[in-house]
């Protein structure tokens, strides 16, 4: 792993009091309980500088809230489990970071607010994984609201911005999700002796879930998250989430140590304890079935009295896509990330707009990687060359030679944009959607400019692009000189 | 009381003498500026703030002995919960709205009632369960509802938890359980002797915007999440206009489900059984969007000759 990997190792820890106020009420409880023990051994002498938290079951509404109180102090009872007993608190929270996550939130385009008020109720699962896990308060913590609406992608880009936050300020944490697996718990009173996990196919996901998580499998659980929430969770949320958030802030990837120091029934639902280290070996490739996200581009402007992806007047707002894509293509809006909250991050009014949430081009050291560009007018839109299709999808004639000449004018205006130029490429790889038909007219423009320059090069034909267009390039150059 | 009954007395029998819907968005407690809130506002949401005052009104010429609320912010999922210790005094800071309601505040329960409809919900069939933990917080629903209806908090109070069915089962169940839980309570106040009233708090349509106004009372930002929700809105206030009750128990699923409606606790399934579902007009004394939500002040009043068309 990274040196630079902010994370030392996650724990899922379960929501119900049980393990905090009764472990000796239930053998399984108190197997819990002694997974909590082992796992505070290891984060108290883990070197973390915080402890992070995201709660499922501590909703918000209103973006997500960050708990930001230097000292948070209550004495707080579970609204079922009201006659286990009473949890005393008194927890360190680190403001600092939490407005640093907060900040890196806005950034991503979420909403987000630190909250620190006295008496605020701190949640029954946040409660008991600080107070078995951080007993003599030694390790500053920060708890991050789940919102009630949020989906994936609201949600993995919370866990991304936690991630930028841990690196803006040089911290390690180890971070902590407070969720049930299966999530069904029986509706009755039940003897603390008669407590099993509610049903035999919750059992056997959970127990699915739990051969994953010891895989170090983390990514792959996050892609499956839909599936967990449709088979083993009561939906009380719109989504299983916990996953999405914690495989973000822990980089999405599948190499970890897992191991499962419990599983155990909480009043029917399942509740494990299980930790992630961060290693050097993956179990296996991971399963993207689903689109990475950056930037979150919801629905936190219907305030403003717009609705979402409503489309700026006069650009691309009205373009729909194309060869079966569903849906507006115009994802940009006025609070689309800038050069300025993101410094590595190349835009440009001389290129046409991005069609989805990803800027022209980044910076990453010496190196400029460039968004995949086709022919479009940076202004008008137009295509040069005519587009492939009208808008009932018909093919039409096309000059593949002016859509080539303009997709490598827009490169060149990006790369000009990041202070470099068409002699900086170094690789190129182009997407034609008709390789018969246009590889050898684009292949004559292309050499015009190429052939003193030797960029390395890859010509793919693909079925579609996002838009009625025939050619489209991806390009890697040298950057200029910082 | 109990050894006259088992005398043959003829006590009379409780009653219901009104029942409120009283939604709880905490705006209207911030907006209000009480001594027991710390935020402080230039207000905001009159309609609803004046129609909660002259609700208030109607009330302080009621004789009655307690406020019954059932409230959807206080969630359990293992059956329903009554209060259960005759005095709760603590600081209430909204999880949701921390900016805008952290509520000092000291009630008194009305244990002997909660127990009775406790008792009586158990030999319905029902989970049951009482709270009897000091340090259990009343949520904010409960004091919102019961703040804007009395304000001097002159009578003690019962707090009824939302069992979560339509979580684990679905709105058709919940409006089952619901409706078993408001009959058993129905009779257990009927053979308590006591003038109750009864306070479903809860919003009709609850689709909230997920943004705030830098000034939250900023009245020029407030409106319906979007139209389909006032139209249903619309039509279930009409409906209690026509004292179509039974009729909106029929169609709660539906409404609830359109609606993400906070119908969805129970409350008002449970108010209108316990009620026997009045088939008189409801007085409706105001409608107004919060955050997005649609909010209406209903009551239903049991003695004619007190009804008057409000709006």
């Amino acid at each position: 792993m990274s040196e630079e990997n902010p994370i030392l190792f996650g724990l899922y820890t379960p929501p119900h009091p049980h393990p905090l106020l009764a472990p000796d009420q239930n053998p399984g409880w108190g197997r819990l309980r002694a997974a909590f023990d082992t796992c505070r051994e290891r984060v108290q002498s883990s070197g973390a500088d915080l402890i992070l938290i995201y709660s499922t079951i501590w909703p918000s509404i209103i973006g997500h809230q960050i708990q930001a109180n230097p000292r948070a102090e209550w004495t707080h009872v579970d609204d079922d489990f009201h006659d286990l007993g009473s949890m005393p608190y008194s927890f360190g929270m680190d403001a600092e970071f939490a407005a640093e996550y907060r900040d890196r939130c806005e950034a991503r385009g979420l909403h987000a607010r630190t909250i620190a008020y006295d008496g605020f109720p701190i949640d029954t699962g946040s409660v008991v994984a600080l107070s078995l896990l951080n007993p003599d308060d030694t390790i500053p913590a920060c708890i991050v609201s789940s919102n009630v609406y949020a989906n994936r992608s609201e949600t993995m880009v919370l866990g991304k911005a936690a991630r930028d936050a841990l690196i803006a300020q040089g911290k390690k944490a180890v971070v902590i999700v407070v969720a049930s697996l299966s999530n069904r718990m029986f509706t009755e009173h039940i003897e603390p002796a008669e407590d099993r996990i509610h049903s035999q196919k919750d059992d056997e996901w959970n127990r699915k879930l739990l051969e994953f998580f010891a895989d170090g499998r983390l990514e792959d659980i996050s892609q499956l998250s839909r599936d967990i929430q449709g088979q083993i969770r009561v939906q009380k949320v719109v989504a299983y989430k916990p996953v999405w958030w914690m495989s973000a802030v822990m980089g999405q990837h599948n190499s970890y140590d897992g191991e499962v120091l419990a599983y155990e029934a909480l009043h029917g639902s399942g509740g494990a304890v299980i930790s992630l280290t961060p290693a050097a070996e993956s179990i296996g490739d991971k399963e993207f079935d689903e689109d990475d996200v950056e930037f979150y581009r919801g629905d936190r402007n219907v305030l403003e009295g717009g609705v979402a992806n409503e489309n700026r007047d006069g650009q691309i707002g009205d373009m729909q896509a194309s060869a079966g894509v569903v849906g507006n293509l115009d994802e940009s809006d006025s609070k689309a990330p800038t050069s300025q909250t993101f410094p590595d991050i190349i835009s440009t009014d001389s290129a046409p707009n991005p069609v989805g949430a990803y800027p022209h081009a980044r910076r990453v050291g010496d190196l400029l990687y460039l968004s995949g560009v086709g022919p479009r007018q940076p202004s008008s839109n137009e295509i040069p060359g005519g587009p492939i299709e009208d808008d009932a999808g018909l093919p039409l004639d096309y000059d593949i030679e002016a859509q080539t000449k303009a997709c490598i004018a827009n490169v060149d205006a990006i790369l000009q944009a990041s202070g470099a130029r068409l002699d900086d490429v170094l690789d190129i790889t182009t997407f034609l959607v008709d390789m018969k038909r246009d590889f050898s007219g684009y292949n004559e423009v292309y050499a015009t400019y190429f052939n003193k320059i030797q960029a390395t090069r890859t010509t793919l034909e693909v079925s579609a692009l996002p838009t009625p267009i025939a050619v489209e390039m991806k390009v890697i150059a040298r950057a200029p000189p910082i | 009381m109990k050894r006259e009954r088992a005398l043959g007395s003829t006590m009379a029998d409780g009653e219901i003498v009104l029942g409120c819907l009283a939604p709880h968005p905490p705006h209207l407690v911030y907006a209000e500026n009480p001594a027991q809130n710390q935020p402080s506002s230039e207000g905001g949401w009159e309609m609803l703030r004046w129609g909660y005052a002259a609700l208030a009104r109607k009330l302080a010429k009621i004789e009655y002995d307690t406020i019954v609320v059932f409230t959807p912010h206080w969630m359990t999922y293992i059956g329903t919960h009554f209060l259960g210790l005759p005095n709760f005094k603590s600081l209430s800071v909204d999880p949701i709205f921390p900016n805008l309601f952290r509520y000092s505040y000291d009630l008194t329960v009305d244990v002997e009632l909660s127990e009775a409809m406790h008792k009586a919900t158990a030999e319905a069939g029902l989970v049951t369960k009482m709270m009897r933990n000091p340090d259990f917080r009343v949520d904010y629903g409960t004091i919102t509802s019961c703040h804007l209806l009395d304000p001097n908090w002159s009578k003690p109070i019962v707090t009824i938890s939302s069992n979560r069915s339509r979580d684990y089962y679905s709105v058709e169940v919940m409006n089952e359980q619901a409706t078993a839980l408001g009959q058993a309570c129905r009779r257990a106040i009927k053979e308590s002797g006591k003038k109750v009233v009864l306070v479903s708090s809860n919003s009709l349509s609850h689709r909230h915007f997920t943004t705030e106004a830098p000034l939250p009372e900023d009245m020029s930002r407030e409106h319906i999440y979007n139209h389909s929700q006032y139209i249903w809105d619309m039509k279930m206030v009409r409906m209690m206009r026509e004292g179509k009750m039974q009729e909106i128990i029929d169609i709660m699923p539906e409404f609830t489900e359109q609606t993400i409606a906070e119908t969805d606790g129970g409350g008002l399934t449970w108010m209108m059984a316990a009620m026997a579902m009045p088939d008189y007009p409801a007085e409706i004394y105001g409608y107004q969007s919060v955050i997005g939500t649609g909010n209406a002040i209903a009551a239903w009043d049991p003695d004619e000759t007190r009804r008057e068309v409000v709006m």
